[in-house]
């Protein structure tokens, strides 16, 4: 019987064969805590009474949700984090460097690599086809501190997807669409794997979306296999030597399959307080809601070719007066990037106010809270109740093209209207 | 082990964020004080009402979310017994174990608000006293209730040097 792709992989690592259902301990090749589930990874180690880590070069702490830190608590956490990595030699991603996903997968993440981190969205990695996924402090301590960590082998679910995507439809919207179908725990404890010439023609920045939003379907894990687009990524990221080549056995056995049509596909709309809650943006519920702030960035939707769509939108024009436009590069190197384009000058003129790399007001700690009864669109990937630091306030979420419509009419629009 | 208390009813997918919300991000480094807030954001009157031995008790997706780790231990913390739902998100079904919070997998729809239950965590019976039902959940899987009988994944690799399933 062959193996689906997350059972070569966790194979690979437990050093034998294995199959779904089987637990087992793997070797850790990647671990990465925030600055918002790090403090209590170190406390834990340090309960372990570890002076040393198993592999301190291959763990990040990343100071990327409070960044830069609007209080003193958050503050003495940087420090916190900063000193036990001088002591042990884990790196640090500083104030400003960006989100961990986007950072790990521009200098870390490679094909066939296991990834765990303290952070849900770690499973963005299985766009370069790692099998990255979220974990809590404590397992992420036991992973730094010896290299390993137990797992249970997930069942797959192949999502087979074909034709080619309309006009000002996205993987955002694809993937909005395959978490309305499954429902937010309609993937639970499984793994993903997303496959069909759909995918094969996503760039990496696309393909990101769909495994950072694995999560929002239950899932461990969202795999795309490596191929000449993840090739040439790493390549651009100056990391050739770090591909090989991982995918699934022809003949594996899933759980089930999910066909979807590409082409009959329409911007869609998650409304509030839960991802699942997903509707096409021509919706009468959903067109024409009144927009108080538009919120472009997160290591859903902040990279370079999100920026470069929006103010591919909004060039010339000006967003609507009572909308605010808030853009947060994913990553210092997305943000250069967009700087030496002119895409940030563009934002600018239109109106936007562009924040500096990290998660800014994704997770309500700080860039971007939002009044009582206020409505924002939302290029992240969650719009639970409180989610953007106010349980009083709505989050919608959609992608870069449906921000931009929506910023220049104060509403929710069909980016298809706009020229 | 058998734990009594009162159920406070919680609906569907009870995010992380109802738990523990990111605005209090700053009280992560300050357990004591963040769960003087715990579930907040779902049920104001819970954190300051709950007494030592009661049960969460939600429906489906308990847990969805984020993976802080704060959030099952500050119910622990607030003095939860357990926490009993039709079914839980991946993440926080694991940092509960891993923290040493007991989490029952049972069909909750018949429990409601108020009810005195009694969890008896080794047979897999949830008894309600007041409506005088019980009801049955699977024990959990074998790797799991090692780790929660050593007292969490912390106490379990300090014992055996290693994660040892078997
Ligand atoms: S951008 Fe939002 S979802 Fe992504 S890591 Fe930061 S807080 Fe989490």
């Amino acid at each position: 019987m062959g193996k689906t792709m997350v059972e070569r992989i966790i194979g690979q690592h437990a050093g034998r064969e294995v199959s779904a259902g089987e637990i087992v301990v793997a070797q850790v090749d990647l671990c990465l805590a925030q600055d918002g589930t790090g403090p209590l990874a170190v406390r834990q180690m340090q309960k372990l009474g570890l002076t040393k880590v198993a592999n301190p070069e291959n763990v990040v702490f990343f100071l990327d949700h409070a960044s830069p830190s609007p209080r003193r608590e958050l503050s003495n956490d940087h420090r916190f984090l900063r000193e036990f990595a001088a002591r042990t030699g884990i790196r640090v991603s500083d104030l400003g460097e960006g989100i961990s996903h986007q950072v790990m997968s521009e200098r870390y993440t490679r094909p066939g690599a296991i990834l765990i981190g303290a952070d849900s969205h770690t499973c963005t990695g299985g766009a370069l086809g790692a099998f990255a996924t979220g974990m809590g402090s404590t397992d992420v301590a036991i992973g730094i501190a010896l290299g390993k960590t137990w797992l249970r082998v997930p069942e797959s679910v192949k999502v087979q997807v074909n034709g080619a995507l309309p006009r000002r439809v996205y993987a955002k919207d694809l993937m909005l669409h395959i978490i309305g179908l499954l429902g937010s725990d309609g993937a639970d404890y499984q793994s993903l794997e997303f496959c069909g010439d759909t995918i094969r023609a996503l760039g990496m920045s696309e393909r990101m979306v769909l495994s950072n939003m694995a999560v929002e379907a239950g899932a461990k894990c969202g795999l795309i296999a490596s191929d000449e687009v993840t090739r040439s990524f790493l390549a651009e990221q100056g990391r050739a030597k770090d591909f090989c080549s991982i995918g699934p056995d022809p003949d594996a056995s899933y759980e089930r399959t999910l066909e979807i049509d590409a082409t009959s596909l329409r911007p869609m709309v998650s409304l509030p307080h839960t991802v699942d809650n997903v509707k096409p943006v021509d919706h009468a519920d959903v067109v024409g809601t009144k927009i108080d702030q538009v919120f472009v960035g997160t290591c859903t939707n902040g990279r370079l070719e999100d920026l470069r769509l929006l103010a591919r939108m909004l060039r010339g024009k000006r967003k609507h007066p009572d909308t605010r436009l808030i853009v947060v590069p994913a990553s210092k190197k997305v943000f250069l990037a967009a700087l030496k384009e002119g895409v940030i000058e563009t934002l600018l003129e239109a109106g936007a106010l562009v924040n500096s790399p990290g998660c800014g007001p994704c997770v309500g700690v700080h860039c971007g809270v939002l009044a009582d009864g206020e409505c924002c669109l939302s290029t992240a990937n969650r719009n639970f109740k409180g989610r953007m630091g106010n349980p009083e306030a709505f989050i919608y979420l959609a992608s870069p093209a449906t921000a931009a419509a929506s910023a220049l009419k104060g509403e929710i629009a069909d980016p298809r209207e706009v020229t | 082990m058998i734990i009594k208390g009162k159920a406070w009813k919680f609906g569907d997918q009870i995010s992380t964020d109802h738990i523990a919300p990111g605005r209090l991000f700053h009280l992560r480094s300050n357990l004591p004080e963040l769960a003087k807030h715990v579930l907040e954001d779902a049920r104001p009157e819970f954190a300051g009402q709950v007494k030592a031995g009661d049960f969460v008790v939600g429906g489906r997706n308990f847990g969805l979310g984020s993976s802080r780790e704060h959030a099952p231990i500050i119910i622990k913390m607030a003095g939860v017994g357990a926490v009993l739902a039709q079914s839980f998100a991946r993440i926080f079904f694991r940092n509960a174990i891993n923290v040493g919070l007991p989490v029952v997998i049972v069909d909750t729809d018949s429990i409601e608000e108020g009810d005195e239950l009694e969890v008896n965590l080794g047979a897999g019976k949830v008894i309600n006293r007041t409506k005088g039902k019980t009801l049955t959940f699977p024990p959990l899987p074998a790797v799991m209730t090692r780790i929660l009988d050593d007292g969490g994944l912390i106490a379990h690799v300090h014992k055996c040097g290693d994660i040892k399933l078997d």
